[in-house]
């Protein structure tokens, strides 16, 4: 890469220089016609006079903030109406099993391990000789409810922990980032023998507490960098001078610029909570047999890919939908949530 | 910025008290690991006395800690349980899983950073939808069987690779291997870099530099990725410490013997020396990684100054 | 500005750099008639006393000859060192070793080496795992006192009265302790062992057809033929190479491309397609290996005669042809008895001993189950550990069977246990609820191994603390008789109060599996599942 040449330019970093003071707020019209053009699933550019009073600095007088704009810009994106829709099918199934696969999924026949699909068995048979479709579906509970607590466990406090360090930083940070240090070093799979084999209740629940303790570092860190990044725009500075309080800015002006990579983050890690679930089954120390889940199905069907890979396509395909769906709904609300939208 | 770097490392210091005593405190929790050490029956008692006072287990836990921590800084780690040194099991894990480290990471930022720009470039077109796909089947698919349909398909059926890496294990016969470990991070960089790029791209700075007639490939590598970068970098930096200590899987699908290998073998044989020496390095290096990242925000984005 | 242009400068370097490194190199399996083998890695330092396990025993196999050998395919204790090993009284013995026999370093082997080998092993001091094999020697419990420090350095049971005999005085009878010399344990060990201890746990040196020629831990060891070897048993190739392996799928992949001639565990994912794949270079032989359910019979609830009939029921409902036909694909048979048969029907093995008890009859079994005062708990939790093993899978397989067999879903779940170690502290502290995984690998092919250790009242192996008069006193009779066939009839009286009892529920007899490519020809596995290294042939 050659040297750049020392004509005058803005520097990139610092596009306040260049334009207006006030931040994102400046150049509507081009923002609304781009995003239009770009973002045919989002229907941003509708009421730009309420959205650009939004993200101005200080806007004191307007109870009803970004929030409810997003959630309004929501309820009109299909991307967002497929997701939720995907998702409400999912906890329904988590609920209420037997709706849709009335068979038992304890009931296996090593007769018929590894067999094909047959009438009244769609997905064939794992190497147990059980239902794989059966399975998969009774599978969603313990799966869906794993990776749905224990991501929002982690995204919350990973969250909370990682915008306060970022934001006031000097000890705050210092004393955060070193916990967060310490937690980083502890192996999975030594926490989960150790933590984890005490317990002996029989529910997702002591699991989805020791992933969440064990994950919140990575999104706190996550977010202690995006606060940091948008804690220097001009439009915080200027709420700070017009004497707006820490909480207000956090949550109003800091949250949603720096939402975006938190939320990439939790979506991704739900599908590796799921499968983490599996591992820590594996050891001993995680869902008490006979417990049904995707995790542990996919695991104990990986072995035998090259023989019986409908075993393991089945339950891996309920993960990635399911994960699909959160990936979706993720950037459906960070789309609402992005002020340059508007 | 000296100053800083310096309170940093002075920080250092109660973290790695800190992290050596949770794990040495964790692995004592597990029991007793003489028990295993005989195989399908049950040690006599006269040995199993015998043992643990060899490897100071009989000694009250403060005691064990502070003899460990005190032969720790005179470079003694102690020993395995098979005998051999714990320094002579980091000589050789730590230098393969160094290599195969770099080349997952080297990935995570090439084909992630690229896939992450062009995806954020082009959101909804088939591009994105096939690179979402790909997330998808990274996410669902254990590292196992990806790993395993990699070995036949490449080192059986093509015989590009050897299935194994030999115990030398060069760059490039890390490469596989290295593709594998990265996959799932490599879901994140891409996606982590794709959210980035939609959203900046409609900053003033890049529409300002669009205006001025710059070149596209500069407007976008100069000004939009290197704002986009704080997250991606931030991930990178946490993930080192998970693909070196926890690359478990793609180590043992490749016959690497690595720190992730040598970690877990310490860990279920509840071997203190092994799993607290493996850990403390690997605390030394996030330490080092978060500070790096640190710096480097500074370096991406220069209105973040530290004093 | 400078920093900003270094960072994508090297993002290029590094992008470009990439593909250039990117081409396989197939340096394939070692040259000349060398072969190489998968290995794992020993977990104890390779001293002959020491080696509990498979792979260093497979080391230990290669580079030591005993008194004694197990013969590679009948399994039969037959002299090596041995000239003659003499008694009148099953309880002295008079040993003299062959003329001729040397270490590779050309120390010859004399009784000494023997009777110097034997103290090593069983003196406290030395932490030699294998140390209770000299149990039976008389002086055992002065050098290694159950507690406290030992007051002997030496056996006195053990006497040197020539260059090449020396005397065995054992503190009581055991007929066939001849036949246990073929264990590793009783190997000679060459003075410089003593004098040079840890060059030579670098580079163990011994008397067999290979000598060690390098050894990186944790890596590979090369073992070279010996030429000077005198035995009957030379190698039959120029040399072995050991690859560690952590997990045997890539080692039959490698097998598939031809980068490892020898893998001699197929993975059981591996089972279905092994035959395509290696186009009949699969070798599928018994290895004296039984699987057994052990109850915890310090717990009162499994310890009444009702839960006999438990015990019994639950064996009637597992399906054994089933599970070995269908999850180990032929890699085991079902049990019949509590021995093995590579013992062969003249060494104690009994086919059918166990009778109806062994066969899966589902309304039999609930029946019994029902009489015996249903499951204790309700419930029955077969633990094993997790971290070894796929253990799992035929876990389930036994709980499903059980489950369809008393047709409830709950009456039998599987509970692992995260670490070996813990599994056998929660053993040996008697914190087991129910039945538990017990795998007997035997140390030598005698039936007294299959049973002494695992049913005797506090023997080392007896986990369940399972105590019964009339099987003590069978055993101590058959030790003593002298005459072999006399001694196995009372072993297999002995065996029928441990089917009376249905003190463990023998599950299958496991074989040694082993696949390997074209260069390879008369691969074997011997009864310990062991590759007989020095019979194969390369090329």
């Amino acid at each position: 890469m050659p040297e750049p040449p020392p004509q005058p330019q803005p520097q990139p970093n610092e596009p306040e220089g260049a334009v207006a003071g006030t931040g994102m707020g400046g150049g509507m019209d081009l923002a609304a016609s781009e995003a239009s053009t770009l973002e045919p699933a989002s229907h941003g550019p509708d009421g730009p006079a309420g959205s650009a009073a939004t993200g101005a600095p200080g806007p004191q007088d307007r109870p009803r903030s970004l929030w409810s704009d997003a959630w309004r810009d929501l309820r009109r994106n299909p991307v967002f109406l497929l997701s939720a829709l995907v998702i409400c099918f999912l906890v329904l199934i988590a609920v209420w099993p037997s709706l849709i696969a009335p068979g038992n999924p304890l009931r296996c026949d090593l007769a018929r391990a590894q067999d094909g699909p047959r009438p009244g068995h769609p997905f064939g048979y794992d190497g147990q000789g059980c239902d794989v479709y059966t399975r998969t579906v009774h599978g969603a509970r313990a799966s869906v409810t794993v990776g749905v607590c224990a991501t929002a466990g982690v995204a919350v406090l990973g969250s909370v922990l990682g915008a306060l360090a970022g934001y006031f930083g000097g000890v705050w940070d210092a004393v955060l980032s070193r916990v967060t240090d310490i937690f980083f070093a502890i192996p999975v799979v030594l926490g989960g023998l150790v933590l984890l084999s005490v317990v002996t209740s029989n529910t997702v629940w002591p699991v989805v507490g020791f992933i969440v303790l064990l994950g919140w570092p990575q999104i706190s860190r996550i977010a202690r960098g995006a606060v940091i990044t948008a804690k220097q725009h001009d439009y915080v500075q200027a709420a700070r001078a017009l004497g707006a309080s820490d909480t207000r800015i956090l949550l109003r002006h800091i949250a949603p610029n720096a939402v975006a990579p938190v939320i990439v983050v939790a979506t991704i890690a739900l599908g590796t909570y799921i499968a983490l679930e599996a591992t820590l089954s594996y050891l001993g120390v995680g869902l008490k047999p006979p417990s049904v889940s995707w995790g542990i199905d996919i695991s104990a069907a990986s072995p035998y890919v090259r023989n019986a890979p409908h075993a393991l396509l089945w339950p891996a395909g309920a993960l990635a939908i399911t994960v699909l769906a959160f990936i979706m709904l993720g950037d459906a609300v960070r789309d609402a949530l992005d002020p340059k939208l508007r | 910025m000296g100053r800083y770097i310096a309170r940093r490392l002075l920080q250092m210091i109660p973290v790695f008290v800190g992290a050596t005593l949770l794990i040495f405190l964790m692995v004592n929790v597990m029991g007793d690991p003489i028990a295993g050490l005989c195989g399908e029956r049950a040690c006599d008692t006269a040995t199993a006395a015998q043992l643990k006072r060899e490897f100071g287990l009989d000694k009250p836990l403060w005691q064990q800690y502070a003899t460990y921590m005190g032969n720790v800084f005179t470079g003694d780690f102690g020993t395995a349980f098979n005998g051999q040194p714990v320094t002579e099991l980091m000589a050789t894990a730590f230098p393969v899983t160094i290599r195969l480290t770099l080349v997952a990471i080297v990935f995570e930022v090439v084909i992630g950073i690229t896939l992450g720009v062009v995806t954020g470039l082009r959101r909804g077109r088939p591009v994105d939808t096939a690179v979402l796909l790909g997330t998808l089947v990274v996410i669902s698919v254990p590292t196992f069987v990806t790993g395993l349909l990699l070995q036949l398909l490449l080192g059986v059926k093509w015989d590009w690779i050897r299935p194994s890496v030999p115990p030398e294990a060069t760059l490039d016969e890390l490469i596989v291997p290295g593709l594998v470990l990265a996959s799932v991070s490599l879901a994140y960089v891409t996606r982590l870099t794709r959210t980035s790029i939609a959203e900046n791209r409609r900053a003033d700075y890049v529409r300002t530099a669009v205006a001025k007639g710059l070149p596209r490939r500069r407007v976008v590598v100069r000004h939009l990725l290197r704002n986009s970068l704080i997250p991606v970098v931030t991930f990178i930096g946490t993930d080192i410490g998970a693909l070196m200590g926890g690359a478990i899987v793609t180590e043992r699908i490749f016959n690497i013997h690595g720190v992730g290998y040598q970690l877990y073998q310490g860990i279920l044989r509840q071997n203190t020396q092994t799993v607290v020496g493996f850990v403390t390095v690997l605390v030394l290096v996030f330490l080092v990684a978060n500070l790096l990242v640190d710096l480097l925000y500074a370096v991406l984005d220069p209105r973040i100054r530290y004093a | 500005m400078r920093a900003r242009t270094r960072v994508t400068w090297a993002l290029g370097v590094v992008a470009a750099v990439l593909p250039l490194a990117a081409c396989g190199s197939g340096v394939g399996a070692a040259g000349g008639s060398v072969l190489s083998s998968s290995w794992g890695d020993p977990q104890n330092p390779l001293e002959p006393a020491n080696t509990n396990e498979v792979q260093g025993g497979k080391v230990l196999d290669m580079v030591f000859r005993g008194l004694k050998r197990y013969d590679p395919r009948t399994g039969k204790a037959e002299n090596m060192l041995a000239e003659r090993i003499e008694t009148s009284d099953s309880r002295n013995y008079t040993v003299t070793v062959r003329p001729g026999w040397r270490f590779s370093n050309g120390e010859p082997v004399t009784a000494r080496s023997f009777v110097d080998a034997w103290n090593y092993g069983a003196s406290l001091r030395n932490n030699q795992k294998n140390a209770y094999f000299f149990g039976y020697i008389e002086g055992y419990d002065k050098v290694h006192p159950d507690t406290g420090r030992q007051t002997a350095n030496t056996l006195s049971g053990l006497k040197v009265t020539g260059p090449r005999t020396f005397t065995v005085r054992l503190n009581q009878k055991f007929s066939s302790f001849p036949d246990t010399l073929g264990y590793a344990a009783f190997a000679p060990l060459p003075r410089t062992f003593f004098t040079h201890h840890k060059a030579w746990l670098d580079k163990p040196v011994g008397n067999g057809p290979y000598t060690i020629e390098s050894y990186t831990k944790g890596a590979q060891m090369y073992l070279k033929k010996w030429n000077g070897y005198p035995g009957p048993d030379k190698a039959r190739n120029d040399g072995v190479t050991l690859l560690v392996y952590t997990d045997s799928n890539t080692a039959y992949t490698d097998v598939l491309a031809g980068n490892l001639d020898l893998v001699d565990d197929i993975p059981a994912g591996q089972l279905k397609n092994v035959h395509s794949d290696l186009d009949g270079r699969y070798i599928n032989t018994p290895a004296g290996i039984l699987q057994t359910l052990a109850f915890p019979f310090y717990d009162k609830a499994w310890n009444t005669d009702g839960a006999r009939k438990v015990r019994t029921g639950l064996s009637m409902a597992i399906n054994r042809a089933q599970i070995t036909r269908t999850l180990f694909r032929g890699t085991r048979t079902p049990a019949t008895d509590w021995t093995s048969p590579v013992l062969g029907t003249d060494g104690g093995y009994k086919a059918g001993l166990c009778g109806r008890a062994c066969e899966y009859h589902p309304a039999e079994a609930r029946k019994l189950v029902q009489e015996g005062g249903g499951l204790p708990g309700g419930q029955v939790r077969i633990t094993y550990n997790a971290d070894t093993g796929s253990h799992k899978e035929w876990v389930d397989a036994v709980c499903n069977s059980i489950n369809n067999a008393l047709g409830n879903d709950h009456a039998c779940v599987g509970n692992p246990v995260g670490t070996f170690a813990d599994f056998r502290n929660q053993i040996s502290r008697h914190r087991m609820a129910g039945p538990f995984r017990a795998g007997w690998q035997m140390d030598y092919p005698l039936i007294q191994n299959f049973l002494q250790p695992l049913y005797y009242t506090n023997a080392s192996s007896n986990d369940g603390k399972w105590s019964n008069k009339d099987f003590d006193r069978l055993v101590d009779r058959a030790n003593a008789e002298t005459d072999k066939a006399a001694a196995i009839v009372l072993f297999q009286q002995a065996e029928g109060v441990v089917r009376d009892n249905m003190a463990a529920i023998p599950l299958w007899y496991q074989n040694g599996s082993a696949g390997y490519t074209d260069r390879l020809h008369d691969v074997a596995l011997n009864p310990f599942s062991v590759p007989v290294y020095d019979e194969i042939r390369v090329g």
